[in-house]
């Protein structure tokens, strides 16, 4: 028999599982995040180990999905030094790099940038020509002074290749241990927005090599030494240590991914909304053909605008602790939470502080705590708390639906026992025993994808040709990321007709993705 | 005579978003243009129209092109230098201030830019109390005012000098040139002198923009918004609240047509709008019956925060009031709608003004 381990850490909780090759649940932990993740991730897998009994030897996958890279960029600490080139010049001169930034986040990364020539028209046709003795200047001004650099080219979205030769050339002049990041693998078109992606990316270099670094280790402690290792991306796939290393913005997010793509497993619907359920707050998201909706809309990072993929997730502020008051129009919830300190406050844990978890206990939905404590509390009060809660997470799941058609919503997270089961809109509310653990079981059960993106003329080949020309070489990404061929299927494709572009030409994206062998 | 700071920026561009009635781009990038100027060069002087002198001219700064394309290539920020200089010379006369082409989407915010980099005060008015898709929708061309002569330029240093016979030949001809400028340029248009700005323009516009975007910044503070303080500052009229339940568009001839549909909700369940638009939102049926049209303003804000929405960021489930706006009174003239009225559009209704068709709907 052989193992998979998922670890997922997330604000409050850090959970880890174990499953066998047939993806069964053979043991599961849920612990506090530390401090130190470090030390949480090690003290999780010691003690999910230490469960199972199972032989170590055995273990061939494990996942990690986890937060340091976010936390790296809201606490601005353990930043590399970024040196930002920006192939635009002349263009674009009037918003220069880190405008809008908060001051102390960029002193962090040093600020150093140049706007110099480069760049590409809308039709692809060259704004203007790179010109190497400038770059080379350039980055000998900034020998022994940054520690990553960033390259970003006006509409490199549309044509790469720009990026690319200064990449080489970084690497010439600063070294081959200088990592770059190039905005055409990171972001999407929006100049401004691409380009805080790609700086955020630089900047997390150093933080994803300590997090592998780390992690290896505690496998290492912990007696595993055969397992491949992976950490989680925010589209719901895997990534190689080496592959990680690269793109570490790509593991922003992976979290909520993990609870959907758990929730999806455990539920077995491949399309539907999940309804996560915290302390202090739900995420909802969207399930389709097993992977979750990405956002179509600038997010922001630690107070920065970017505009690579996200997971379309919203947050609405109404959990298992949330705070219940009653004011002269009648009773109000949230979005202020007693948090984990729920088995003090709550009034079923003989607290003072009325929450959703005491109405689900007095209304015998729920059995936590002691009923007795909340029989004081007017039983029809109660109903129409509870009526409001389902209210509330009735509007919230109509948000996120594509038409009015009513839908399928899996029900995951602690705090999911203040939910009613009845809620306008859904024709369905799914429950699953693990559903505490999701995020785990989702960081262990994804798989591997294979992307590729080119731009095609239509007058010049067919446009088949051009699918099957792009899919060939999304599936020998897949291959190449660790997928068996035969489980590999195309998850998304995207076309999209360049107008002002000569010839028809169309730019194609495809990604697919295969179980890994 | 007062000066225009970062908050103020802020405030503007809010408001510009709702003046940008459905359409007129995202001010995200002329707002960083405007702020980065100001940072540099110093807060902008912002005159009232009866402070500019009868004899000084004035030039309107504005950009010209695809939004799509804005996003990503934008100006270098010292092309106006150039063709302000260029102008002068071609009028022989030096320019006194700049001011808005429009209130709606990025146009507010270029002239703020300009004004710091060049040392120049900006007048408090714009020439459509809006956005509108081309340039010859203009107040200034109910009174047979020219666009010309135009300066346009790229980023790359190219500059066009145009005088041409009309407005509709200086937007076609600006258009083209546009397009091999690599789909955007920067032009200094209509210029003016104090004494015809004076009668011909929309005045107060970019106060009038301060303020909603001051309310709108306020109320998203507190618990408990109403609607009613949005209107009482805009002068607007509610038409309905509620949740979007179906976009469609399509991309003909450079621009976006389509169709909202929005189902009411709380009191205003039962009922039923459609909106249609061409970029902004042209006209607006509540249960059938048309409510509003263009050159009134059609505008989509936020249910909770009253954040304006554009008509790109609409899909289902989204919650909303729909609010009308009363256009400026030169709008409702007889020239001014022949220029900007539903038939212009294509749409074969009469104009009608928001209040007469929101105080018909009162009565049913």
């Amino acid at each position: 028999m052989n193992y998979r381990i998922g670890i997922d850490v997330g604000g409050t909780n850090t959970d880890a599982v174990i499953l066998d090759d047939q993806f069964h649940l053979l043991a599961k932990q849920k612990s506090h995040t530390s401090q130190d993740i470090e030390a949480g991730i090690r003290n999780s897998l010691h003690q999910v180990l230490e469960e199972s009994q199972i032989d170590r030897d055995q273990i061939t996958h494990v996942m990690l999905g986890t937060t340091q890279c976010t936390n790296a960029i809201v606490e601005r600490k353990r930043l590399s030094t970024v040196g930002v080139i920006r192939l635009a010049y002349p263009a674009t001169m009037s918003v220069v790099p880190y405008t809008a930034w908060p001051e102390d986040l960029k002193e962090v990364l040093s600020g150093q940038y140049k706007v110099i020539h480069g760049g590409y028209e809308f039709n692809g046709e060259v704004l203007s020509e790179i010109n190497e003795s400038e770059i080379r200047d350039l980055l000998h001004s900034w020998k022994g002074k940054i520690d990553t650099v960033a390259v970003i080219g006006v509409f490199s979205s549309l044509k790469d290749d720009q990026e690319k030769q200064v990449e080489t050339i970084v690497h010439q002049e600063l070294g081959e241990q200088i990592p770059v990041s190039l905005s055409c693998e990171i972001g999407s078109l929006g100049l401004i927005e691409r380009e805080n992606a790609t700086i955020l990316n630089s900047a997390l270099f150093g933080v994803i090599k300590t997090t592998a670094q780390g992690f290896e280790h505690a496998l290492i402690a912990e007696g595993i030494h055969h397992a491949q290792i992976y950490l989680c991306q925010n589209d719901g796939t895997l990534m190689s240590l080496s592959f990680a290393r690269k793109f570490p913005i790509f593991t922003i997010a992976c979290g909520p991914t993990n609870s959907i793509r758990g929730a999806s497993y455990l539920s077995k619907l491949q399309n539907a909304v999940v309804l996560d359920v915290g302390g202090t707050t739900s995420d909802i998201g969207v399930i389709n053909k097993g992977f979750p909706r990405q956002s179509s809309t600038a997010v922001e990072i630690g107070g920065i605008r970017t505009n690579f993929r996200m997971p379309d997730i919203i947050s609405i502020g109404l959990g298992g602790g949330s705070i219940i008051r009653k004011t002269d129009k009648g009773y109000t919830i949230g979005p202020d939470s007693v948090g984990y300190q729920i088995t003090e406050k709550a009034k079923v844990f003989g607290g003072n502080t009325l929450t959703t978890t005491d109405i689900a206990v007095r209304l015998g939905k729920a059995e936590v705590g002691n009923q007795q404590f909340i029989a004081d509390l007017p039983i029809e009060d109660a109903e129409q708390i509870y009526k409001q809660v389902g209210s509330t997470v009735a509007a919230a799941i109509d948000r996120m639906k594509n038409s009015a058609e009513e839908i399928q919503v899996i029900l995951v997270g602690g705090g999911s026992i203040v939910v009613p089961s009845k809620i306008d809109g859904v024709s369905k509310i799914i429950r699953d025993e693990n559903g505490d653990v999701a995020n785990a079981i989702g960081a262990c059960i994804s798989q591997v994808s294979g992307q590729y993106e080119k731009i095609y003329i239509y007058d010049e080949i067919q446009r088949e040709d051009a699918m099957q020309d792009a899919k060939y070489h999304a599936v020998n990404q897949a291959i190449k990321a660790g997928a068996q061929k035969e489980s590999i299927q195309t998850v998304d494709v995207e076309e999209v007709p360049l107008a002002y572009y000569p010839g028809n030409a169309n730019r194609i994206r495809i990604k697919v993705v295969g179980d890994l062998s | 005579m007062r000066f225009i700071n970062e908050q103020a920026i802020q405030d503007i561009a809010t408001g510009a978003s709702l003046l940008g009635a459905g359409g007129g781009g995202d001010p995200y990038i002329g707002k960083l243009m405007a702020l980065s100027a100001v940072e540099k060069y110093g807060p902008v002087q912002l005159l009232d129209v009866t402070e500019v002198p009868d004899d000084a001219l004035t030039i309107a700064s504005s950009m010209m092109g695809a939004p799509s394309v804005f996003v990503e290539k934008f100006p270098r920020g010292d092309e106006y230098e150039q063709l302000f200089a260029k102008l002068r010379c071609f009028l022989g006369q030096d320019i006194f201030a700049t001011y808005p082409i429009e209130a709606g989407g990025i146009n507010s915010m270029i002239p703020i830019a300009v004004a710091a980099r060049l040392g120049l005060p900006m007048v408090d008015c714009d020439s459509m109390g809006r956005a509108f898709p081309e340039l010859q929708m203009s107040t200034f061309s109910i009174y047979g005012i020219e666009a010309t002569p135009l300066a346009i330029t790229d980023e790359k240093g190219n500059v066009g000098i145009l005088d041409t016979i009309s407005n509709s030949w200086t937007e076609k001809i600006a258009r083209a040139m546009t397009v091999q400028m690599g789909a955007t340029s920067s032009m200094c248009i209509f210029p003016i002198k104090g004494r015809d700005l004076k009668k011909t323009c929309v005045k107060k516009i970019v106060t009038y923009s301060e303020n909603i975007g001051k309310t709108i910044r306020e109320l998203s503070k507190k618990k408990g918004v109403t609607i009613q303080t949005l209107l009482d500052v805009t002068g607007g009229h509610h038409i309905l609240s509620g949740k979007v339940t179906d976009v469609s568009r399509i991309t003909k001839g450079g621009f976006n047509y389509g169709k909202t549909i929005i189902e009411g909700i709380d009191d205003d369940k039962n009922k039923q709008a459609e909106i249609l638009f061409q970029n902004e939102n042209i006209a607006l049926k509540r249960n059938g019956e048309v409510v509003a049209t263009a050159p009134d303003l059609i505008c989509l804000v936020d249910f909770e925060t009253l954040t304006p929405m554009t008509n790109e960021g609409l899909k289902y489930g989204k919650r909303v009031h729909i609010i009308g706006l009363p256009c400026d009174p030169q709008w409702r003239t007889q020239k001014g709608i022949e220029l900007v009225g539903p038939r212009y559009f294509g749409y074969d209704l009469d104009y009608v003004p928001i209040e007469k068709l929101c105080k018909k709907g009162a009565h049913e």
